[in-house]
């Protein structure tokens, strides 16, 4: 509801901050909230970044990367059965996963950067919570019309027409929230290939499962609970508040430049009164139902819609734009003090988090360039630990792994270095002169039982060092373990 | 009904329940563990229909679906051998252990099952890396009572050793307490610690010479070194079944011994024991 009091420029909407800390109340129902759509460069940034996450999201399974004969073409892959994460040119295996603990980190540091210098933007933006909640709200705006209409529509008696819209409005949901989950599993599926089975019923049973359960959640939290989430569910708004301080940029309600507040009749004087004209635009655009002139609190997710509603307004009377604008805490000390604004994005805080997120990313980096192909692991038979044989000598069993992580077989040679007079044999291969050669398959892991030998009257030692070492026949990349022989002590 | 009391401070009706002067507010059920709640009870009865659900004298009530977890794990493992029916088939069909041990695939299948096997069948006795425990033959080294052999190997765990199976593989270490006097078991005694290479009286050894060649030269050989066709113990190598040390000989030598192994031919499927006999073979003492 808005009225236009008279010889008022703007337009005053009837809108209260339904969301914010002192109108919550927690045995009450949600009041719902319809945000008012804006104009302005903040929603058009929020557009593109709403296609471009969505885009990224849809499009990433689809994307192909050839591999060779017997891999997976799929660029971005969590291969369960076959215990492999594909992401273009890096595969890795399941004992690898620091990778992936790695990229959570850099993600995570990445997201402390970015919170210390422009405040919340992952929740105002890019936050999935955020980006399936504007698509629902467009979609709501869409098929109801905009925030009068849809309050009109929501208070008006039960109709045909009330029926329809509200029919088409959670059929449209569901479709988004289905192509949603169904978008999840394609994932850890090949694409093409899961993509008619889900329609076919050829699918696994886990599929349809988290197709479901992420159909569900996004109906559910991107259709009626919304800001609920932020405010009730996710713990992101009580961490921000130790990673911003009185430098970091975060959508402000320019205080000094405001107050005091109150509606402006057109040709009346500016002096001795603030810019804003309490036209409440700025809480009517709000998704979160709060008013920004309350200052920094934690409903606030910084998705600046509110800038863009203000802007719009300060330019129908006649004042320069950014009441509300991205602004710091230290600035309006400043203003107050007849300091000349400024925005200091080197301090020692964002540059720890960069320093950090840098050494981060370096190590990662070094890792995957210098990451071995292959691997050799060695289990030593414990039980018994040595074994004596009828001649007297003494001899230790090893189970050699051999992890050939290249996409083609290769052929390695296997040594045995130890004491001298230590004689190796393998279960079913050739050995000469304590070195074998092994094929391993491709991408898998070829075991091999190794016996190593030590005549009686050679056994000085309770416990010998013995170095397992494989080497690539062709290319010499080498990967060793150390174990030991072992034998029972000689007096 | 007394009248509801209204709690001054809150403005909400209490439950009527005092303790210590302490009364309780009757706030309402939060509304999403309230909607939860309906939920449950309206899945519960629909699970009634399908599902089995309440016990009864005879029986119980099977629900439409006719779902029963015992079926299932009977499909399951049907299914699971029809899966390793394959490989289990390659393991009969092999001819020589060096044609398993040769084919890296089969050989990781046939130990890896063979090793289970074991696991639930043989490490009790033969423990968990066979390397036994005296009286129970060790499986890693290479000393064998009745052959190394794969089929040696099969052979033993196909019918067992004094089992109560036809085709057992019999024999007796006779008790010489009766037969023999006091001095010439301690003089064999002395004999077998010879035979072994180690220090011993030697006018003894010499004593005992025509005993071993009368009465244990049959099985264990004229020279000690067992006969693998009767599971005579080879008595020159440093390895012993029940000990080597003086006081446990005089006790084999008077008493006799006769472990026992069971047959597994009826326990075990036949490509079991196939897979069980490789996994032996590659314990390491396999001949």
């Amino acid at each position: 509801m808005s009225v236009t009091e008279a010889g008022s420029s703007v337009e005053r909407v009837e809108v209260q901050a339904v969301n914010s800390a002192v109108s919550r109340q927690l045995y009450k129902a949600r009041e719902p909230i319809y945000p008012k759509l804006v104009h302005g460069k903040f929603r058009f940034l929020k557009w593109i970044v709403l296609f471009a996450t969505l885009g990224v999201y849809y499009v990433l399974p689809w994307i192909r990367w050839e591999r060779g004969p017997g891999e997976p073409n799929q660029a971005v892959l969590v291969d369960f059965p076959g215990n492999r994460f594909y992401f273009f040119f890096i595969e890795i295996w399941p004992d690898e996963l620091y990778y992936v603990t790695g990229l959570l980190i850099l993600g995570a540091v990445g997201l402390f950067l970015a919170t210390a210098l422009f405040g919340r933007v992952w929740c105002g933006y890019t936050c999935p919570q955020t980006v399936w909640t504007d698509l629902f709200i467009a979609v709501e705006r869409m098929v109801e019309g905009d925030r009068n209409k849809r309050m009109k529509l929501a208070k008006a008696p039960w109709s045909g027409e009330k029926v329809a819209k509200k029919t088409i409005k959670h059929a449209l949901w569901l479709a988004i929230a289905a192509a949603t989950g169904g978008a999840w599993v394609f994932y850890f599926h090949d694409a093409p290939t899961i993509f008619p089975q889900l329609f076919t019923g050829a699918a696994p049973f886990s599929a349809y499962l988290f197709a479901g359960i992420l159909t569900f959640t996004t109906y559910i939290l991107a259709g009626s609970m919304r800001e609920q989430v932020c405010t009730y569910m996710c713990p992101w708004p009580r961490i921000q508040a130790a990673l911003t301080d009185a430098e970091t940029l975060q959508v402000t309600y320019k205080k000094d430049r405001g107050e005091p507040r109150g509606p402006h009749k057109k040709g009346e004087s500016w002096e001795g009164r603030g810019d804003c004209v309490s036209c409440r635009a700025c809480v009517a655009a709000c998704p979160m139902g709060i008013d920004i002139r309350d200052g920094a609190q934690l409903e606030c997710i910084n998705c600046a819609l509110c800038i863009d509603a203000c802007n719009d307004i300060m330019k129908k009377v006649g004042r320069p734009a950014g009441l509300i604008s991205y602004d710091t805490d230290k600035n309006m000390e400043r203003r107050a003090k007849g300091e000349k604004p400024t925005i200091k994005l080197f301090r020692s805080r964002t540059l720890f988090y960069a320093g950090v997120w840098l050494v981060v990313a370096a190590v990662m980096l070094f890792g995957l360039a210098s990451r071995a192909t292959v691997e050799v692991n060695v289990l030593r038979d414990r039980t018994p630990p040595f074994v004596q044989l009828s001649d007297g000598s003494i001899r230790n069993a090893y189970t050699v792994k051999i992890i050939n992580k290249a996409n083609s077989a290769r052929d390695f040679i296997l040594t045995l270095d130890g004491p001298a007079a230590l004689e190796v044999s393998a279960v079913g291969e050739t050995v000469d002169q304590g070195s074998l050669t092994l094929t391993a398959p491709g991408d898998s892991v070829r075991s091999v039982r190794l016996f190593a030998t030590l005549p009686g009257d050679a056994v000085t030692r309770a416990s010998e060092p013995v170095v397992i070492s494989i080497e690539d026949a062709e290319t010499g990349e080498t990967a060793t373990n150390p174990t030991v022989f072992l034998a029972e002590r000689r007096r | 009904m007394a009248e509801k009391e209204i709690d001054e401070h809150s403005g909400i009706q209490t439950t009527g329940h005092v303790w210590d002067g302490i009364k309780e507010l009757n706030n309402p059920l939060p509304r999403w563990w309230l909607i939860t709640w309906y939920i449950t009870i309206a899945v519960s009865v629909v699970y009634m229909i399908f599902m089995p659900s309440w016990p009864g004298l005879t029986g119980y009530l099977k629900g439409t679906r006719n779902h029963s977890e015992r079926e299932n794990v009977a499909i399951a493992l049907a299914a699971l051998d029809e899966k390793r029916g394959l490989q289990m088939q390659q393991l009969l069909q092999v001819e020589s252990v060096a044609a398993i041990e040769n084919d890296p695939e089969l050989l990781n299948y046939a130990t890896t099952a063979g090793g289970s096997i074991f696991g639930d069948n043989c490490a009790t006795c033969h423990g968990s890396g066979g390397q036994g425990f005296p009286g129970y033959p060790a499986l890693v080294d290479d000393d064998w009572l009745w052959g190394g052999s794969l089929t040696a190997i099969q052979q033993t765990i196909r019918y067992g050793v004094r089992s109560d199976h036809d085709e057992t593989r019999y024999n007796m270490m006779q008790a010489y307490g009766g037969v023999l006097s006091r001095d010439q078991i301690s003089d064999l005694v002395e004999y077998v610690t010879a035979l072994s290479g180690r220090e011993a009286n030697e006018a003894a050894v010499g004593r005992a010479k025509p005993v071993f060649a009368q009465q244990c030269a049959s099985c264990h050989g004229a020279d000690g070194k067992g006969d693998q066709a009767q599971g005579a113990p080879n008595l020159t190598d440093g390895i012993w079944l029940f000990g080597g040390d003086r006081v446990t000989l005089q006790e084999t030598i008077t008493n006799g011994r006769g472990g026992v192994m069971p047959a597994w031919t009826d326990r075990l499927t036949n490509e079991q024991i196939v897979a069980l006999s490789i996994y032996v073979h590659t314990l390491g003492g396999g001949e």
